[in-house]
């Protein structure tokens, strides 16, 4: 019964995140333009040549996804610290990390929608082809976004404390994620190119293991960083 | 360590409480019974809503314990949160979501269930015909009466208020004052941060003033008296 009230809780978490963020718009407007711009200044700086576009489409659609994910983390408490709701939400009898999990699926939802315009736009601009194997392609990308949103929605509950949150978010985030981020760019790479070298398995084994880890530590964590 | 006293609606014992160096809060000792309405003042920056985000489990004292209805507030603060409705300054809502929704988000939250609660919480604090409207376009005033009717979504045995008559016309102020007095008459208790006495005088029945972050003192509601208290 606990947990079914606790579920209720996620459940109410995620439907107001995600209703102000729908009835806002200019949170999500904002956030897939960064992505794109991000993509495109990429493009402009690899230059015009197809096959150096093709091979760092990876990477350019992972920074990109990133470079907005952490607009969008920050945006998640930024609602919370506007009229004292943080204080309010902290009020609430039950387990800190219901409210953890609740915003980790909105922003999961939230990311997720920014990743696929991302990877769209990416596809385009950097021209490329859509492999064979793009159902495990599709698998790096949710595991990606996973390890993504767990990390962000964490950090950014931690850095929501501090008034230099804008800055303090990357700079805890981004060293956290190199491991992520390398494992999703080679096993997207890699699929990208046909896996001749059979390397993929092994990224998305490295993927897969650093959300679970991720997932069960911040779950636990989360009571002490958002509290004062 | 104190017992905790599961008689007592609050029970603060030596609480102090400093930021860096400061001490804002340097040993405050008080009781509030079940049904009692307290009144607690004091010159700015004397520490009443340090006092009061203390017994609201929102920050930890420094030294000394306290308790809400025997939940200690640091180590049992689920249960004394159980216990607790908490009206503070800022009204906590969310300016996207219409009235009712931020009600629902509460009540969902607190585990009731939703339905018609909420309409009469609404139509209690006269929101009843902007229950559909979001919170964005409301006035100070409005945002305080939806506050208000958040707690009103359940019966709370110690209710903690942050200056809850701010913004509030007269009618709003009556509204509060009634609700002050239901809660106390069912048995719960409230200690209410006043810079005024005179919207709270018909609901008092004593006061605590905090004179420079180091002294409690309890007097009768009619007046008011400053007594050196015991220091950490």
């Amino acid at each position: 019964m606990a947990f079914r009230d606790e579920l209720r809780r996620v459940r109410a978490i995620a439907w107001k995140d995600l209703t102000t963020e729908r009835r806002s718009k200019a949170g999500f407007n904002s956030v897939a333009a960064l992505g794109i711009t991000m993509l495109i200044l990429f493009g402009f700086a690899l230059g015009p040549d197809p096959e150096a576009l093709r091979h760092a489409a990876a990477g350019a659609i992972w920074l990109s996804a990133l470079f907005a994910g952490v607009l969008a983390f920050n945006r998640s408490y930024q609602v919370e610290l506007e009229s004292g709701a943080l204080d309010q939400l902290l009020l609430y009898p039950g387990p800190r990390w219901s409210i953890y999990l609740g915003k980790l699926l909105a922003n999961l939802l939230f990311v997720g929608l920014i990743l696929v315009i991302v990877i769209l736009v990416g596809i385009a601009l950097f021209q490329v082809r859509i492999p064979a194997a793009w159902p495990q392609l599709l698998g790096v990308f949710v595991l990606g976004a996973v390890g993504l949103v767990v990390l962000g929605t964490f950090y950014a509950a931690m850095a929501s404390r501090s008034r230099a949150r804008e800055v303090l978010l990357p700079l805890l985030l981004f060293p956290m994620l190199v491991p992520l981020l390398l494992a999703a760019i080679s096993a997207s790479r890699a699929l990208l190119g046909g896996d001749v070298m059979h390397e993929a398995g092994a990224w998305v084994k490295l993927l897969a293991a650093y959300d679970l880890i991720f997932l069960v530590a911040t779950l636990w964590a989360f009571e002490y960083v958002i509290e004062a | 360590m104190p017992t905790a006293n599961r008689e007592l609606a609050i029970d603060a014992q030596g609480v102090a409480r400093r930021f860096g160096a400061r001490w804002v809060l340097r040993g405050i000792s008080f009781q509030l019974q079940p049904g009692e309405t307290v009144g607690l003042l004091g010159a700015n920056g004397s520490g009443k809503t340090t006092l009061l985000r203390i017994l609201g489990t929102m920050l930890r004292p420094s030294a000394g314990a306290a308790s809400l209805c025997g939940h200690d507030v640091a180590r049992d603060a689920d249960a004394a949160r159980r216990a607790l409705g908490f009206l503070a300054h800022s009204p906590g809502l969310y300016d996207d979501l219409t009235a009712r929704e931020n009600l629902k988000f509460a009540a969902m939250m607190l585990g009731l269930d939703t339905g018609h609660t909420l309409d009469a919480a609404l139509e209690r604090v006269g929101l009843g015909a902007v229950r559909h409207e979001r919170v964005r376009g409301f006035s100070a005033g409005m945002q305080r009466r939806l506050a208000l009717a958040r707690l009103l979504l359940r019966r709370a045995r110690v209710l903690l208020l942050d200056e809850p008559y701010a913004n509030l016309d007269a009618a709003g102020i009556t509204l509060m004052n009634e609700v002050i007095a239901d809660a106390g008459r069912a048995g719960g208790a409230a200690l209410i941060v006043l810079h005024e006495l005179a919207p709270a005088a018909g609901v008092l029945d004593r006061t605590i003033t905090i004179v420079n972050g180091k002294a409690a003192t309890g007097a009768a509601a009619a007046a008011p008296v400053a007594v050196e208290g015991a220091l950490t």
